[in-house]
């Protein structure tokens, strides 16, 4: 089996050729073959600029792997801002010893991800450090967008604005979980890491009034629906029975005493738009198969600026918290 | 594994039209009640369902609750988090223990402290994966620091006999298993809490047997019934407890008729009683002394048990709580979280003071993250 050596990244031949032969091959564009220091990018109007680094064990998971997580993640990022993604660049921190094959079927599955956005690679990097010092594979991507609606922000949400999950939760850690523990709960459990541009380019292609758009990643729903209260200072009030979990999440947090909202995901968005245009923002969301279950989840209110308070199907309610620390199991 | 479907196990009892009913009949017994009843939920797992499902917010004036010892990690005392410090201090060890108990402060410092200082201290998802862990570190000394209740008791023991039949020679076990019963005859005998019914914790008596609650009803006069997790399990619970005290009686029911039955568990009670014997003295955290309230291991397997193989490690004083926290006085049911002085502001589940606001199964805890001002 052909691995990675410490050559590969010692910047001579080694590591030329594994530019060349492996991240040129399927990254091709004609930005990054000029193999410049840097890149010299074209855009119009304001841009979008982020950053995210990966890191997650196992590298393959049911419905992705590292690569399509580095790419949807920073795409993502950029579409939350109402910006259409146009370049990335992406750096490599690859443990010595590294099989080629699985680093090659990583960066197929990025040259994937990224037709779905039209974004391209345009310049990037490559350490090998000697065994221990990173768990098999870090990736960092940094990304540039067009923004192509303004005013999308987590500080400028109204009450009267509608809060819309774009499909059912917690997926990604439940998955992630599952790989780690070797626990095989249901064919059915995948990650929902997708990258989310599409969805969003209809949303602003339908002309609806959008406050604010949030991927739920680490911290999940929660921390979403928190930082948004939080950063705008309004109550956001959901119907717990509106949110949507798959039997196989909910299955997982009953094993393990975990929430669902505090659970990652990697293709689940919220959104805060105008009364008005709640109904047809789901249903432009539902078009996409990924966004099949887009529904209203909540309002947002004055009632308790700040907070978030859940309102169970029976007539209590209570407060929302973010998620705490680490995610451990509960011990009984 | 199979197709593993959980959905049906907890499905139908969570249902709201069910919970509401559940509400009416609740509402119209309790009309019959002389005095409020004050039910003391033992368990830390219940206190999270009434809390987390705002139970009380759908209950009558007249019903209260009063949270009870039970949630491991609340009741361990700084001096036993010490010793497990101690022992992932030591050389070449690998300290292995369940969930909350990472972040529980000790005297000085906690295992997720340590953690990041390079000690080798792990969560497990099941106290199995540490018979693994001491399987792929034969040079190194594995230290399960084993806590819980009945309930977590026989996965010990089962991995206890897994070890010794697989002749694991490197995988200690310091334990800290407490039962339920001693704490609760410690609390009612005090005579401070004004206690007048009891739901117990299912899960202790699938194991166990309701029968361990037997005593209560007839020496504290309270009804007693034994009840799962579920919201729906919860308000039937108390439904069950309301309409004994209206009539008058003082019984033990078992609400959780599903798994639990009086005997319980007879092959998991034999397997701890192959290992284990109680402890003549245990100190719970805010509590204090208790007799007979914990197990440790029988004499025969003093070569595994890591309180006698590394004792010139573990330090000995007890250490009582910070001045501030009212844990104690929460855990014998005799104060709400809310009426601790530092609750929500110098104590919170980023920085606990108090024990009970560390767990997720403390009722600090789950006052924090469910109520807040809507109390």
């Amino acid at each position: 089996m052909k691995q990675v050596q410490l050559s590969h990244g010692g910047g001579g031949e080694e590591t030329n050729k594994l530019i060349h032969d492996l991240f040129y091959r399927h990254f091709k564009n004609d930005i990054l073959i000029k193999a410049e220091d840097a890149a010299v990018l074209q855009t119009e109007g304001k841009i979008a600029f982020t950053t995210d680094s990966f890191t997650v064990s196992p590298l393959f998971f049911e419905g992705g792997d590292i690569g399509k997580l580095a790419v949807a993640g920073t795409v993502n990022d950029l579409a939350m801002m109402g910006a259409k993604p146009l370049y990335l660049s992406s750096a490599f921190m690859i443990e010595e010893g590294f099989p080629f094959e699985e680093l090659e079927r990583i960066v197929e599955s990025m040259a994937a991800e990224l037709e779905k956005s039209g974004a391209k690679i345009v310049c990037g990097d490559t350490k090998v450090v000697p065994r221990g010092s990173v768990d098999k594979l870090f990736i960092n991507t940094a990304g540039i967008g067009q923004i192509m609606r303004e005013g999308i922000s987590s500080q400028t949400i109204h009450e009267g604005d509608v809060i819309i999950a774009s499909r059912d939760i917690g997926r990604h850690g439940a998955t992630v979980l599952m790989a780690r523990e070797g626990l095989e709960v249901s064919a059915d459990l995948g990650s929902d890491c997708e990258t989310l541009w599409p969805a969003v380019e209809a949303l602003i292609g339908d002309n609806i009034s959008i406050s604010a758009l949030r991927d739920a990643t680490r911290g999940g729903l929660a921390a979403v629906l928190n930082e948004w209260a939080e950063n705008s200072g309004v109550c956001l009030e959901i119907e717990e029975s509106a949110i949507r979990v798959s039997d196989e999440v909910q299955g997982i947090c009953e094993m393990f005493g975990f929430e669902a909202t505090d659970l990652a995901n990697e293709g689940t968005f919220v959104a805060a738009v105008a009364p008005m245009h709640a109904a047809f923002a789901v249903s432009t969301l539902q078009r996409f198969g990924f966004c099949s279950d887009a529904a209203v989840i909540g309002r947002v209110t004055q009632q308790y600026p700040g907070k978030v308070v859940l309102h169970s199907a029976f007539g209590s309610r209570r407060f929302l918290d973010l998620p705490k620390g680490e995610l451990l199991p509960r011990i009984c | 594994m199979s197709e593993l479907k959980l959905k049906d196990l907890y499905d139908g009892f969570r249902d709201p039209a069910t919970i509401r009913m559940l509400a009416a009949q609740i509402g119209e017994a309790a009309k019959a009640l002389h005095e409020p009843l004050r039910i003391m939920e033992v368990c830390g797992g219940h206190t999270h369902t009434i809390m987390k499902y705002g139970l009380p917010q759908v209950l009558p004036d007249n019903i209260d609750f009063i949270h009870g010892p039970g949630c491991p990690v609340c009741i361990m005392p700084k001096e036993r988090i010490d010793h497990a410090i101690a022992l992932a201090r030591m050389d070449d060890t690998i300290l292995v223990t369940l969930g909350d108990m990472i972040r529980v402060p000790g005297s000085q410092s906690s295992l997720a402290v340590e953690r990041a200082a390079g000690r080798d201290i792990r969560p497990l998802y099941t106290p199995m994966d540490a018979l693994k862990i001491a399987k792929e570190h034969p040079d190194k000394k594995v230290i399960f620091f084993a806590i819980g209740f009945e309930t977590t008791t026989p996965m010990t023991a089962a991995l206890l006999h897994a070890a010794i039949a697989q002749k694991v020679t490197n995988l200690y076990f310091h334990i800290n298993h407490v039962l339920v019963p001693p704490a609760i005859d410690a609390i009612m005998s005090d005579g401070q809490a004004k206690i007048n019914a009891f739901i117990g914790p299912s899960h202790v008596s699938v194991i166990t047997g309701a029968k361990i609650y037997a005593p209560l009803p007839q020496k504290y006069s309270t009804p007693v019934v034994v009840c799962g997790f579920e919201p729906v399990d919860v308000m039937q619970g108390i439904l069950m407890a309301v309409r004994q005290q209206a009539e008058g009686r003082a019984e033990l029911e078992i609400e959780y008729s599903r798994s639990v039955t009086m005997e319980g568990n007879v092959k998991a009670q034999q397997l701890i009683d192959m290992y284990l014997q109680p402890r003549s003295h245990f100190r719970w955290r805010g509590i204090g002394d208790i007799p007979d309230s914990a197990l440790e291991l029988k004499p025969e397997f003093a070569h595994l048990d890591a309180e006698k193989v590394f004792a010139e490690v573990l330090p000995t004083e007890p250490i009582d709580d910070h001045k501030l926290c009212i844990c104690g006085t929460i855990l014998k049911g005799l104060a709400k979280p809310m009426e601790c002085k530092v609750f929500g502001t110098a104590c919170t589940p980023n920085s606990p003071l108090g024990s009970c606001m560390v767990s997720s199964e403390g009722a600090c805890n789950a006052y924090y993250r469910y109520a807040g001002v809507l109390g």
